[in-house]
Parts: structure tokens; sequence; C-alpha cells
């Protein structure tokens, strides 16, 4: 082994222990706001795993996309229902979760055995390397061009529902309700006085 | 010898982050923490997409165009999730998974 496989071992146990360790701290922890930071450093994570298999573009998008806009609109969710309530106790809790602990591990026993047992056919090929933003390129404008449209089709309704969705359906009438409170003679001399002069 | 352990390395790193994920999904109670076990899943997904494309198609890179509609598709996810879990939290006035049972039969 010389010293460049070195690093990279040596870098990708690093990024995988501060991967795991910040997922683990998203599901577990209590403050919400403690687990959206470290879901940032969940993905950062994976963006340097991602330098570690020769796609640089892709971890640019990564850290983008994922730090720089999901992560921030996550804080944001965060921010706007901040609400501290203490959730009502759930009967046998504990039970679920313990459920739900054993069949996640027996998921990746299951994974990690068929990844362990499969024979993969590596490939042998020169790796693209820089050359891959060619590549992606090249593949988004021929053989994916329809996922590539519809892909922008995709984002243009999405971004068009969640600003229905998010929008206030209906202003709040209590500033109506003051401004009627406050001036009770006005609107009925106005309406006397424009239905006179309308005819 | 040295590639192939390094594939089986990220494929399972990617399954501890997957069943990570899923148990944030099925135990979270508050809304947008499942949400964020959602990103995770998808990550560890995008993580598999990258790790076969590095060892098994490194000269056409089609995993990488994979996980870029991976992240396009998540992005919007996030936005119109989000934008959910804020209309349930008006009307509902809270973020309890456990008390959206308005759909339940």
């Amino acid at each position: 082994m010389n010293i460049a496989d070195g690093v990279q071992v040596v870098s990708f146990a690093v990024l995988a222990l501060m991967m795991l360790g910040a997922a683990l701290g998203v599901v577990l922890l209590n403050n919400i706001v403690y687990s959206a930071f470290l879901l940032g450093l969940v993905f950062i994570s994976i963006s340097g795993l991602y330098i570690l298999l020769n796609a640089g573009f892709v971890a640019a998008a990564q850290v983008l996309i994922y730090v720089g806009a999901v992560n921030v609109l996550i804080l944001f969710g965060i921010m706007l229902v901040n609400k501290r309530q203490p959730f009502a106790p759930v009967r046998s809790a504990w039970l679920s979760k313990v459920a739900t602990a054993v069949v996640c591990l027996g998921i990746f026993a299951l994974l990690g055995t068929m990844v362990l047992a499969t024979p993969w056919q590596l490939s042998t090929e020169a790796i693209a390397g820089d050359g891959a933003l060619v590549k992606i390129g090249l593949h988004f404008f021929s053989d994916f061009l329809l996922p590539f449209e519809l892909a922008s089709v995709l984002l243009l309704m999405a971004l068009i529902g969640a600003i229905v969705l998010a929008r206030r359906e209906y202003l709040p009438d209590e500033l109506e309700e003051e401004t009627v409170l406050t001036l009770p003679e006005r609107p009925r001399e106005l309406t006397s006085s424009g239905s006179r002069s309308n005819p | 010898m040295q590639l192939l352990m390094q594939l089986q390395y990220f494929l399972l790193l990617a399954a501890a982050l997957f069943c990570i994920g899923i148990y944030g999904l099925v135990t979270s109670r508050n809304a947008i923490r499942v949400l964020m076990s959602i990103e995770l899943l998808l990550n560890a997904v995008n993580l598999n997409l990258m790790a076969f494309s590095n060892f098994l198609d490194p000269a056409e890179v089609r995993g990488q165009v994979f996980t870029v509609f991976v992240i396009t598709i998540a992005a919007a996810e996030a936005a119109v999730g989000l934008a959910i879990v804020l209309s349930i939290y008006r009307n509902r006035d809270t973020v309890d998974m456990e008390q959206f049972n308005l759909l339940k039969w």
C-alpha cells in the first residue's frame, strides 16, 4: 500500500465515522436545531466521500444544493414551527422503538450479507475523473434528455405547489374589525352618499 | 483486491446510513425530523449510486447522472414537504406525528 492508498483509506475512515456519528445525532438528539446542523455535517461528509469516488462535480452540487438549499430550508421550517411542546407520551413507546431498531438491524444484516456475497464485476476501464463533467453534460443532452426536461417541469410544479401550500389562505380579519370599530359611522355615510350620487 | 474491498466499504456505509434513516423515519415524533430522515435515506441511495458509478461504470458515468437527478428531486421534495408541514401546523397547531391522524380510518 503506497501513500496515496493510505491517505484514501484514512480519509475514508474519518469521513465514515463523522457521517455515521452525525446521522445518529440527527436521529437521536432531542433538540431539533442540533439535529438540523448535524444534518449539514452529514451532507458535507457525503460530499467528501464523493470526492474520494472521483466525482468532483457531484460533490460541489451536493454542497451547493443540500447544504446551501435543503438544510437552510429545513432550518427555516424549524424556525417557523418552533413550538417547544412536550409530546404526549404514547403507550408502549419503548416497544415500538426496540422493534424498529431490531428491524433496522435486520435490514442492515440483510444488505451487508448481500453486499459481501455478491461477486461484483469491477470494471477495468479508465476512470473519467475530471472529464466526468463533460460526460455528464453529454448524457444530459443525449440519452437522458427526456428525464432532464421532465425534471425541469417537475421543479416548476414543485415550486408552485410549495408556494400554494405554504401561503396563508385568508388574511386575518382583525385589522378590518379594528377599522370598523374605530370608525363606526364612516362606511354608512360613504355608502349612502355613494348610492345617492350614483343615479 | 484493494478496489473490491473499497466498493464493499462504500456499500456497507450506505446500508448503515439507510438503516439509521429508516429508524429515524419510523420513531420520530417531530414531523420535521421525519423530513430530515427522508433526506438521510436519499443520501444513502446517492452514495450507492456514486459507488457503483466509480467502480462498475467509470468511463460512462451514468451513476453520477442519476445522482444529479436524485438531488434535484430531493430538493423539490424538501420544499413541498416543508410546505405541507407548515400547512398542517397551521391547521392542527402541532407537529406531533401521533396527532396527524385525520385520514386514519
